[in-house]
């Protein structure tokens, strides 16, 4: 029950096997959705609601090919590219902007330092939806809806706190040392931030970048509002099409879309789970 | 106990913002390297000029046009028109906000605990040393990261609807309930299962959290003769009270702003008979569906009222629950 006893140092292989059992057990009942979903993808559409076995007994790959003609004449891959650009925006913005920021509330000793920052940390606890209304009005009379400036320009104005404030964890337990001596040395701020400061914070980029990319990736609520042209849509409103385009006929191709949809997500989490599960624990608990 | 790191104890969320109010992110007793002066506050500022920027054109003016649509008549093309308290008042009145204020009170009150509950039992599982212990953290993990995306949702209409699979396996009990999706008494529980599925992240927390317990304590209760369940409530729970309360503070607030998946599960309607009718669904559907902005700026800003006491009565709270360990180390 508890981390660890001392009994655990002794291994006791019953105990252990009995752990592995539950935690095998309790696995196969959360990853159930997602093998479901695999085995499904493969089903054709009338064996997918209304059958209870997980792997299709005649797998086909009918719902993939049907992909291939995409969605209400857009080509599946025009989904994928939009949804790339806009990740792949995301995460530089958030990397330079929120690093920046961070950067000047640990290293530099600014009048008002204080003040914003207490600020900043009160945007975290902000409800998104105050500002959807206004930033619509906004972003509508600057002519800017369906463009994919208004889901950009905030992670280029370090608007996402979250990142700053890891970020600002990260940089506070490094070695004051380092940027004292290169100071002393003459580097300026500017020196000190990209040949020591960045470089040691490679963790805390790279789990803000991946933080980043997977919710810009399944994004919903922001394309839904500023993209209303489907050759413009990311992949989460190209798959909201499929629903209303068929909604119940073609369950073999929404589920074979909603899987591939993921793809860049699960590929993203295998490569970096380590760095992201890490980030994910330091940050709410560093000192 | 060189072990455990020193540099750790409670969550930071708390700690930073008492360190604000005390001093500041900086240590004010380290003296500066270098004389502050206009040039140290022109490098600050530059470094922040993104922030800055963000934060007065992306969040106060929106906040203060907001806050003014609130009063006011608006559809986007014509010039808002000052109504008053109209907006707040028409709010009280109507069933359907009332309706979307009882579904999101209760998806944030049967979701948040039992999420948290599913998070903590895993990692403290998991925070035993075993072998392929970050094969499993991963694993459990892993629904985190899609549950927000509309694939979950559409998969979980797929396995909650009519004669799905959990139909067919409530079936299998004998009771036939014609699926969860189009059942406006279930739907909202297909909801929270797709929020307590996606535990990972507070649960990575909690797995921090447990790591720094320290095995004296656990020893020093089983001497004591305490069980297993009162070293949880007696040992466990106090130290990790810290970790708790920051997750309890983020996943409420997390809940209270449910969107996406209310959306797709529904199929974009928020039905059955507003059955999922959060109050973002129905923020968006006034907002943006029937162009009442002034309407829709007025419900956000009685949500932000809402989670702002929410989180102060959290905060409150802490003092009778909260315990900052100082001899822990």
């Amino acid at each position: 029950m508890t981390p660890m006893d001392t009994t655990a140092v002794r291994r006791r292989l019953p105990g252990s096997l009995a752990w592995h059992i539950g935690a095998l057990a309790l696995l196969v009942v959360v990853l159930y959705p997602v093998v479901w979903t695999i085995g499904a993808s493969f089903k054709p559409s009338e064996d997918i609601v209304g059958a209870l076995n997980l792997f299709p007994t005649d797998p086909i790959t009918d719902n993939y090919h049907r992909l291939a003609d995409g969605i209400a004449d857009i080509p599946i891959w025009k989904f994928f590219l939009n949804s790339a650009y806009i990740s792949v925006g995301s995460v530089i913005g958030v990397v330079i902007s929120c690093s920046l920021t961070a950067y000047a509330f640990t290293k530099v000793r600014f009048a008002g330092r204080n003040a914003m920052f207490a600020i900043m940390i009160g945007t975290l606890l902000l409800p998104y939806h105050v500002l959807i209304i206004p930033q619509y009005v906004m972003f509508q009379k600057l002519e800017l809806i369906n463009t994919f400036t208004p889901l950009l320009i905030g992670k280029y104005l370090a608007t996402d706190a979250f990142f700053v404030f890891l970020m600002v964890q990260f940089m506070r337990g490094l070695p004051k040392e380092l940027d004292e001596a290169a100071r002393l040395d003459g580097c300026g701020h500017l020196r000190i931030y990209w040949s020591i400061v960045m470089p040691l914070c490679r963790p805390a980029l790279i789990t803000s970048a991946i933080f980043t990319f997977i919710q810009a990736w399944n994004d919903f609520m922001g394309p839904l509002l500023y993209l209303n042209e489907p050759d413009k849509y990311t992949v989460s409103m190209g798959l909201r099409m499929f629903i209303d385009q068929d909604a119940v006929a073609d369950y073999g191709g929404m589920i074979a879309m909603s899987l591939v949809a993921l793809l860049p997500v699960l590929a993203f989490f295998l490569a970096f789970q380590r760095y992201l599960i890490d980030g994910m624990a330091t940050s709410g608990l560093k000192g | 106990m060189t072990h455990i790191q020193t540099s750790t104890s409670g969550p930071v969320l708390d700690k930073d913002l008492a360190a604000v109010e005390r001093s500041g992110p900086g240590r004010k007793t380290r003296p500066a390297p270098r004389p502050r002066g206009h040039r140290e506050n022109l490098t600050g500022y530059l470094f922040m000029s993104p922030w800055i920027a963000g934060f007065l054109f992306l969040i106060a003016g929106p906040m203060v046009f907001s806050l003014y649509l609130a009063f006011t008549d608006y559809n986007l093309f014509d010039a808002p028109k000052w109504v008053g308290l109209k907006n707040f008042t028409d709010m009280f009145a109507d069933p359907r906000w009332r309706q979307s204020v009882k579904v999101t009170s209760w998806y944030v009150v049967i979701g948040t605990p039992i999420k948290l509950a599913a998070a903590l039992a895993v990692a403290m599982l998991l925070a035993q040393k075993r072998w392929g212990q970050s094969f499993y953290r991963a694993a459990f993990y892993a629904p985190s990261l899609i549950g927000a995306s509309v694939s979950a949702a559409i998969v979980w209409r797929a396995l909650f609807s009519d004669d799905a699979v959990v139909d067919r396996g409530q079936q299998l009990f004998g009771i036939d309930a014609g699926g969860w999706i189009g059942d406006p008494d279930m739907i909202i529980y297909a909801l929270v299962g797709l929020t307590v599925w996606q535990f990972g992240a507070p649960m990575v927390i909690f797995l921090a959290g447990l790591k720094q317990v320290p095995r004296e304590l656990y020893e020093a209760a089983e001497m004591d003769g305490a069980g297993p369940w009162r070293r949880f409530w007696s040992v466990t729970l106090p130290m990790i009270s810290p970790v708790l309360f920051f997750n309890v503070l983020l996943e409420t607030i997390h809940s209270f702003q449910i969107f996406g998946s209310a959306y797709i599960v529904s199929n974009g309607s928020c039905g059955p008979a507003d059955a999922t009718l959060v109050y973002t669904c129905y923020l968006y559907d006034q907002g943006f569906a029937n162009s009442r902005m002034g309407f829709a700026s007025a419900m956000a800003w009685l949500l932000l009222v809402a989670v702002g006491l929410v989180t102060a009565v959290l905060f409150w709270s802490q003092k009778r629950w909260v315990h900052y360990e100082e001899g822990a180390r």
